[in-house]
């Protein structure tokens, strides 16, 4: 055991995987010499060599496009697109052809890609620096969605990710690559996509959240818990495919669920949860499930980011609202 | 090296056989065999004779929106005659000849083309990627394969394909770039047959012609005349071996003509005149390849016999398309993962509930 960062253990997960198969490469902008704009891949370069980790010339749609065509003729690679907002020149490869050439060839061809970039606000960044387009790419067929919350979580998943033969997005919550910390393992370990985890048992109230909002949660919860609230805590992890199980459960135990996330709040994946809280716990529901999401807009610079970013009273806030109800 | 001589920066095309048949250029002529010219030439009849019957099966209701291939035979036969079995082909969608030489079935072709993504499950056709629709995307994944290609030392090279139109995606130059920073054993061959649906080639671009695009990107592009099978056959040679030898991309624009429609859904007549596709039939492939083999004499087979040969065989062919295990609904699901998800499963499961209860009550 030691204790990592996220970046760390993202690290330490690709270390591990590079060293253990040759078939990994792992490229994109700035992501060989300079390791990253965040330094998650750094060092990597120098042990690997150029050939493994490498700087990409400044493409995005190329940077997919190219993975895909290593995917497909005997490597696993792992791009890095550098910011969330910058992942949109990618969008036609990864709509039009990374998520279905395992379909349009029956399975001829898998496509065993990973594209990783951080999101999310709270760094008081430029425009296109905070985004949580987390829902965009969970509506596409064929891919999956993992956000992690934790270096343990964020070690397991990707080894997870890399692994699979299906293309995963995997999205790192930027605000907290280096604000938590914890012992994690070095030894290779993995966590299966698809499964959400109690954080926190509760009996009140649902609180679903990933990424980022997971350490903001678990401030509410404190406040909640003074004013006599239980809470339960489950932390989504992989958003697509959904794991509707561990939710309706939840549900079913304390009759309420809020959802906490970053990204606009209309057609999110607050409203994904909704749906799951309406189809597979309807009569257990005694409150109106309860969204704190971003607003429809773009989130705004620094100065007004503040408004933007839900904050632990927020949350608090609408557990207290959604209890009383 | 053919590269240098014929400049695109200068606007030369390389051609070989003039309209009549006759050798032009008898310094570039292929070293190739009698036998393998007339080969190749049955192999374009082939094509040709496949396409036209596509079209008729479409006609007749038995096939959906099939996108023609007649005139541009050349491109595909020559480059398919020198792509080896590990070769890989990364298509656009209009080129039938080189999928067929890559051992592609004309039954899967069908079965692509009346709405089955089973055709795309290619049996006997080693590395060849399915048709790409989003235009241009296709060409980043060449450059990704010519990527893995270096990385694993293997002895491949691929042979992607794009058209006129698909140039003006920003796919087709980033492909091109990387192509360069990687020097990436890739042949990337522009069919500019003239159109892109109805655009002229004239409303996509300023350049002087597209191959001299390669010379932004530090690459030999070279301007052919796709409507000569030997001149298309030198080109495709010349790149595969500067690729092999591990010198890197070539960018071939071959100049042909759409003589059918962009797709059957489309009518050309609105957009281009009699007299344009009476000046291009001049050109046609198979009637200049025809020229030279008479000129010559090498070849004294019944051609009207022969096509009618393959005609009964591409029917079979068709007729077995037409007979495949009918569309499951398991087959919508099966293929979107290779680990399915359980949303998947549950969705699959509440459409048979569905159907079982429409037997019962409808």
């Amino acid at each position: 055991m030691s204790v990592m960062t996220i970046v760390q253990a993202i690290n330490n997960a690709l270390d591990i995987k590079l060293g253990e198969d040759k078939t990994i490469v792992v490229y994109g902008e700035d992501a060989g010499k300079e390791g990253g704009v965040f330094r998650v891949t750094e060092g990597l370069q120098r042990k690997y060599g150029v050939e493994r980790v490498f700087d990409s010339p400044l493409a995005e749609s190329a940077i997919v496009g190219t993975g895909l065509g290593m995917a497909l003729s005997g490597l696993r690679p792992i791009v890095e697109l550098q910011f969330d907002g910058f992942t949109y020149p990618a969008f036609n490869q990864i709509i039009s052809n990374v998520s279905r050439m395992h379909n349009r060839s029956r399975g001829m061809y898998k496509v065993p890609l990973v594209i990783r970039f951080p999101y999310g606000g709270g760094i008081n960044a430029l425009e296109h620096h905070s985004e949580s387009p987390e829902a965009l790419y969970a509506h596409i067929p064929g891919i999956k969605v993992v956000i992690p919350s934790t270096p343990h979580d964020a070690k397991g998943l990707l080894i997870s990710a890399i692994e699979s033969n299906d293309p995963v997005i995997f999205m790192e919550p930027k605000r907290i690559y280096r604000a938590i910390k914890q012992e994690v393992s070095e030894e290779k370990f993995s966590i299966p996509i698809g499964k959400a985890k109690v954080l926190t048992e509760g009996t009140n109230v649902t609180v679903v959240a990933f990424g980022a909002m997971i350490r903001e949660c678990q401030k509410a919860i404190a406040m909640a818990n003074q004013a006599g609230i239980s809470v339960e805590l489950i932390d989504l992890r992989t958003i697509y495919p959904i794991d509707k199980e561990t939710i309706a459960e939840s549900i079913k135990k304390t009759g309420r669920i809020i959802i906490v996330a970053e990204a606009p709040e209309s057609f999110g994946v607050g409203a994904e949860l909704m749906a799951i809280a309406n189809e597979e716990a309807f009569l257990y529901l005694e409150a109106p499930p309860k969204r704190v999401m971003g607003f429809d807009t773009i989130v705004p610079m620094a100065k007004g980011e503040p408004f933007y970013l839900i904050t632990p009273e927020r949350i608090f806030y609408e557990i207290e609202r959604t209890v009383k109800f | 090296m053919i590269f240098k001589t014929f400049n695109p920066l200068e606007d030369k095309t390389l051609r070989i056989i003039d309209n009549d048949g006759k050798i032009i250029n008898k310094e570039l002529f292929p070293d190739l065999d009698n036998e393998t010219v007339i080969k190749a030439y049955k192999s374009m009849l082939y094509a040709r004779t496949a396409d036209e019957m596509a079209i008729s099966y479409q006609r007749q209701g038995r096939m959906y929106t099939y996108p023609p291939n007649m005139g541009q035979e050349a491109i595909h036969i020559a480059s398919g005659l020198i792509m080896r079995e590990n070769d890989w082909l990364v298509p656009a969608f209009r080129e039938l000849g080189a999928m067929l030489a890559k051992g592609v079935s004309m039954k899967e072709i069908f079965i692509y083309y009346m709405g089955n993504e089973q055709g795309s499950n290619f049996k006997q056709a080693n590395h060849v990627l399915p048709i790409c629709v989003p235009i241009g995307s296709q060409f980043l994944h060449a450059t990704g394969i010519g990527y893995s290609i270096n990385y694993q030392k293997k002895d491949e090279v691929v042979f992607s394909f794009i058209g006129d139109g698909g140039t003006s995606e920003g796919d087709f130059s980033e492909a091109l770039n990387f192509a360069g920073v990687w020097k990436v054993p890739v042949i990337y061959i522009i069919q500019n047959n003239q159109y892109a649906i109805s655009v002229p080639v004239q409303n996509q671009t300023k350049s002087i012609n597209l191959a001299v695009k390669a010379v932004a990107f530090g690459l030999p592009g070279i301007k052919v005349d796709g409507n000569d099978f030997f001149a298309m056959y030198v080109a495709c040679k010349e790149a595969f071996e500067h690729a092999r030898a591990g010198e890197g991309a070539v960018l071939i624009e071959a100049l042909t003509y759409r003589k059918g429609a962009h797709t059957t859904s489309d009518d050309p007549t609105k957009y281009r005149t009699k007299e344009e596709e009476q000046e291009w039939d001049k050109t046609d492939p198979l009637i200049r390849m025809k020229r030279y083999i008479d000129n010559e004499g090498i070849w004294n087979e019944d051609e009207e016999k022969l096509i009618e040969n393959y005609k009964q065989e591409i029917d079979k062919q068709f007729t077995e398309a037409e007979n495949i295990t009918p569309y499951q609904l398991e087959d919508v699901f099966e293929y979107m993962y290779d680990e399915m998800p359980d949303i998947l499963r549950k969705q699959k499961a509440e459409y048979k509930q569905f159907q079982s209860w429409k037997e019962k009550r409808i």
